[in-house]
């Protein structure tokens, strides 16, 4: 017989659990998911690194110390088996006192206990070897080559992706609005859309990870939401080769200075706590953006015009009671498992946190996984016409010539690229059709004019292959519908 | 070294095909050379056939059109030359191999091509200001669009964005989106500008009396909220240094925010060849044959600078079009002592930036600021003309002899000043 | 009744005032040309304009097609005309030029080919 797992959130964390359980024949896992895609909560907006490990003090975090070098290795094998877009570009934390070299030290010192790899401190020499355009105000460096980047988005669908086609069960636009519980046991989630039958039920909320084990009458812990700006640049504006943190103080790991995955100088995040009811607070704010601003020109001087920002933006992290992540079978309700407050470092720690998980299935559940005798580790990335060569292009054309033709006019998105987005984004049980579907898998409407060419354009596509009105495809899901009607509408109603 | 695509062999290419392009392109053909005319959309035209308000043609077709009118002219020329085009075809790179040998690699339904040719006639347009660029924070919702999307929404693909608008910005862009939403029945709650005075044409200006649309002059949309959709956007007046006043702010309930606020010449391959760029225009550097300082590369319409009349952009593409027959014919433009055309007092852009003095040009340019009275001089040639009213909104041009140009040194410097 | 206006018959853009008087045009003020007062006058006795719009298209390339007026219509009609405009629906081919409906003896030209 089958135990049924119900996983709540579709985020970094719930779909790589997703992908862990689906490796077992005696699992039948369903991943729900509030919102119409995967990966459109606190993994959608965050710094997109994987981090060192050296951050997380042992003593007062040993879950988020743990998991966070295991997460890192373990993505060293994700990203190549799921071809998730990375970046393996190592990390400098700068220092630009005499002062500072004693807190890299104690860096150094947590990164050998945690076991973090190749870790050093570098002389101003090096660190100008390491990165030529640094502040000439460095005067050296703890540098971690094990760091990288990745595109979080992209990440979470290509895990969905993978996790689905091994069988995993994905419920997308339902919101989970009860755990049912009898004798202390939990029977399975109420949603929206209907009862779903579980036998486990793991909490990977995210930011409403609180309000789910409330459900469940957990209540030890609760999660606030810190918000973190970002400035995204141009791509012709030249960024940093490493990751650049500036040296720590006890309340922030500082902002950061990266060109993320796509080639785009990036900028933040600052942190502003904010109370536990503002979850839905993404809103960028004058003062947050100027702080990190400033902050990133103490690493960074030679900050581009304003003309230059493509975007800003914020993200949320989810920061539990405590601080450390809360990953464990709660004895209360026999069957529901917490994987909540997954705060920095989790998008690093995903994997181990899966493998976690699934190491709690067994040993305190009980449950004996049997892996599958077939089990696809693989998934392809869907084609990017900007990764093609020009004869690769002619051979995609002979397969269909929406290949051949340009959407995105900044970063050269076919038209045959946003079909095959499409196709994906029905494959994982996207009802709804978005834009920000099309764009977090083929980077559409990211470039230098965000969107005004091509988005009419993709709302065409979208209308077309969910067979909608295209005033009815959304920009973000429900509610945030690109038009009220056709043109004559207000005109035809008020006649 | 190339990839092994198929290879096309003309004596000019041009890239894009609006108004500068196609005009660029029937020139080249009339004057007997081999030209291929790519354009991304699916239609001729560029931002002409969404364009539907008249206004257009008054120079060039010495007649009132709208845009797709005047794009049609123009098409229906360029079909009757038999001059080839694609369209549905995007430039993925432009190689300089040799002063006579320039490479486009392009995309299309039928497959990518590199085309070989002597000469590059560049009309692409330009893009936008968005909402980020300008600085406007808060929700990133559903509901703010560019002008121009908003037109591409409305009246190509016939989607009604919102019924609550307010408009950043009292260019003619704006304006015209303005009545747009008005006559479809949407309420323009507002148009927001930045400057003390309004942006557009006055005929466009009277669009807001027409309709009854509140004009906020020295006042900017700082900020937008909303819930998937805007729901609302806050309003500051600023000071003459444009900033922004503490505790003038406001909020405006609306669904829709356009954003008009101006646009920027799309000139990125250019750069990646070494075109050099003159950060007033936006544009490339040109002489008087818009050539740009990589010889054999032209350039016209708004990726030249930002021009409010299209029938001035189609006088661009037929200047370089014949640019490009002398360079295909000499064998290049033949290096002279070139007249460099200097910025002077509230001068804020102009173009061509260099004159051979062997022909009669235009030169094109803005003011600064707006001025009454107004003269505009060239003092090394002692030229002369009054101006009852000048506009940064209305692009001045201005006819110069060759024999006037001749009079000049090394420099000519355009200045507008009071008299 | 005083009415301003900025000119927009050429570049100049006379600033225009025009004072009625009971519905009578008394007097025309900072005009710099005949055609300049004539058109103050008529945009205080009878203003028009052409309209521009779209129309919506069954079976063509684009869901619509532009139109606009083939003459200037009085401004107070155009609510009118725009709500006539919105309950039609054409259907392709429809060439450029092309009259496609008219409306009160007004006729609606595509400006478009759909």
């Amino acid at each position: 017989m089958k135990a049924k797992v119900a996983i709540i959130g579709a985020g970094i964390s719930g779909a790589s659990i997703a992908r862990v359980l689906s490796r077992y024949e005696n699992l039948e896992v369903h991943l729900i998911e509030k919102a119409p895609d995967v990966g459109w909560g606190v993994s959608k907006a965050n710094t997109a690194l994987i981090h060192g490990g050296y951050d997380d003090d042992p003593e007062r975090y040993p879950t988020r110390a743990k998991l966070c070098i295991k997460g890192n290795r373990l993505w060293h094998q994700w990203v190549k088996e799921l071809e998730i877009p990375h970046v393996w570009n190592g990390a400098l934390i700068v220092a630009l006192k005499d002062e500072d070299f004693e807190e890299l030290e104690r860096l150094l010192e947590r990164g050998h206990r945690n076991g973090v790899p190749e870790m050093r401190i570098v002389d101003k020499d090096e660190v100008f070897h390491l990165e030529p355009n640094l502040t000439r105000k460095a005067i050296g460096a703890l540098w971690v080559p094990i760091v990288g980047q990745i595109g979080p988005i992209p990440a979470v669908i290509a895990i969905v992706e993978n996790a689905v086609a091994n069988g995993v069960k994905t419920h997308l636009g339902t919101e989970v609005v009860g755990i049912k519980i009898e004798n202390g046991e939990v029977k399975g989630v109420e949603t929206n859309n209907g009862f779903i039958e579980a036998d486990v039920v793991i909490n990977a909320a995210g930011l409403h990870a609180d309000e789910i084990a409330k459900m469940a009458g957990i209540d030890y812990f609760e999660i606030h939401p810190r918000k973190g700006e970002y400035w995204l640049f141009d791509d012709d504006v030249p960024g940093p080769r490493r990751v650049l943190f500036p040296t720590p103080t006890p309340i922030s790991k500082g902002i950061v200075v990266t060109t993320e995955v796509s080639g785009h100088l990036m900028i933040g995040p600052n942190a502003q706590d904010l109370p536990p009811k503002e979850k839905e607070n993404l809103a960028t704010t004058r003062e947050g953006l100027e702080n990190v601003w400033e902050g990133a020109k103490k690493l960074w001087p030679q900050l581009p015009p304003r003309s230059k920002v493509i975007r800003t933006f914020a993200g949320l992290r989810p920061e539990p009671t405590g601080g450390d992540f809360i990953i464990k079978a709660e004895e209360e309700a026999w069957g529901f498992i917490n994987v909540a407050g997954i705060r920095s470092p989790g998008l690093t720690s995903a994997p181990a946190i899966a493998y976690e998980v699934a190491g709690i299935i067994q040993r305190e559940l009980g449950i004996n996984l049997e892996k599958k005798s077939k089990w696809n580790p693989y998934r392809r990335e869907i084609s990017h016409f900007f990764m093609m060569t020009p004869e690769q292009v002619n051979e995609a054309i002979k397969r269909n010539p929406a290949y051949g033709k340009i959407v995105c006019r900044c970063n050269n998105v076919s038209e045959g690229d946003i079909l095959e987005a499409i196709e994906r984004m029905k494959f994982i049980g996207v009802k709804t059709p978005s834009v920000d579907s099309v764009k977090f898998r083929t980077k559409a409407t990211t470039g230098t004019c965000q969107g005004s060419f091509c988005r009419p354009k993709i709302i065409q596509l979208l209308a077309r292959e969910y067979s909608v009105e295209p005033w009815k495809v959304t920009l973000k899901g429900m509610g945030s519908e690109v038009g009220i009607g056709d043109v004559k509408s207000i005109l035809r109603r008020d006649a | 070294m190339f990839p092994r695509i198929p290879m096309l062999n003309y004596d000019v290419v041009v890239i894009g095909g609006g108004p500068a392009g196609m005009a660029a392109a029937i020139r080249a053909k009339e004057l007997g050379l081999k030209v291929l005319l790519l354009d991304e959309n699916d239609y001729l035209g560029g931002i002409l056939p969404q364009c539907i308000h008249p206004g257009f043609g008054l120079h060039y077709f010495r007649e009132e059109l709208t845009g797709p009118e005047f794009a049609s002219r123009l098409a229906k020329r360029l079909v009757e030359l038999g001059v080839q085009y694609k369209t549905a075809s995007r430039v993925l790179e432009i190689t300089n191999y040799s002063d006579l040998e320039k490479v486009v690699i392009f995309t299309s339904p039928s497959g990518a091509y590199q085309a070989w040719t002597k000469a590059i006639i560049y009309t692409a347009g330009a893009r936008e200001r968005h909402a980020f660029e300008i600085g406007i924070i808060g929700d990133r919702v559903s509901g703010i669009y560019t002008a121009g999307e908003a037109q591409t929404l409305m009246d190509i693909y016939g989607i009604l964005p919102g019924k609550d608008v307010v408009i950043v910005g009292s260019g003619d862009v704006g304006l015209i989106m303005a009545r747009r939403f008005a006559l479809e029945g949407a309420k323009v709650k507002a148009v927001i500008e930045l400057m003390p005075y309004p942006g557009g044409l006055a005929r466009n200006v009277m669009i807001l009396r027409d309709f009854n649309i509140p004009l906020y002059l020295s006042h900017k949309v700082v900020e937008v909220r909303g819930k998937g959709r805007v729901e609302r956007v806050k309003v500051m007046k600023v000071d003459e240094n444009l900033r922004e006043i503490p505790g003038s702010e406001f909020w405006i309930d609306a669904d829709t925010l356009v954003v008009s606020a101006g646009l920027v010449p799309s000139v990125k391959k250019l750069k990646r060849i070494g075109v050099e760029i003159d950060p007033s225009t936006g544009g490339p550097v040109v002489n008087d044959r818009l050539e740009t300082n990589v010889p054999g590369i032209f350039v016209a319409g708004n990726s030249l600078l930002i021009n409010d009349l299209v029938d001035y952009v189609a006088e661009q593409g037929e200047l370089a079009a014949e640019g490009a027959r002398e360079f295909i014919e000499n064998g290049g433009i033949e290096s002279r002592k070139w007249v460099k055309v200097e910025k002077g007092e509230n001068v804020r852009l102009l173009a061509p930036h260099y004159l051979s003095g062997d022909k009669d040009v235009y030169l094109y340019l803005r003011v600064a600021k707006p001025m009454e009275n107004a003269e505009l001089r060239i003092p090394e040639v002692g030229k002369e003309i009054k101006l009852p009213v000048v506009k940064p909104a209305e692009m001045l041009r201005l006819s110069l002899k060759a024999e006037e140009i001749k009079k000049a040194g090394e420099t000519l410097t355009v200045e507008v000043v009071k008299v | 009744m005083i009415y301003r206006f900025t000119c927009i018959v050429c570049p100049l853009g006379c600033s225009i005032e025009v004072e009625v008087d009971d519905g009578e045009v008394k007097e025309v003020r900072g005009c710099t040309c005949p055609r300049g007062k004539e058109w103050a006058v008529q945009e205080v006795t009878n203003p028009k304009r052409v309209v521009i719009s779209v129309v919506r298209v069954d079976g063509g390339a684009l869901p619509t097609v532009s139109v606009k007026t083939a003459e200037p219509i009085p401004k107070e009609k155009i609510p009118e005309l725009m709500s006539y405009l919105a309950k039609i629906k054409l259907k392709a081919p429809i060439k450029i030029g092309e009259v496609v409906a008219e409306w009160k003896g007004i006729k609606i030209v595509a400006t478009r080919g759909a």
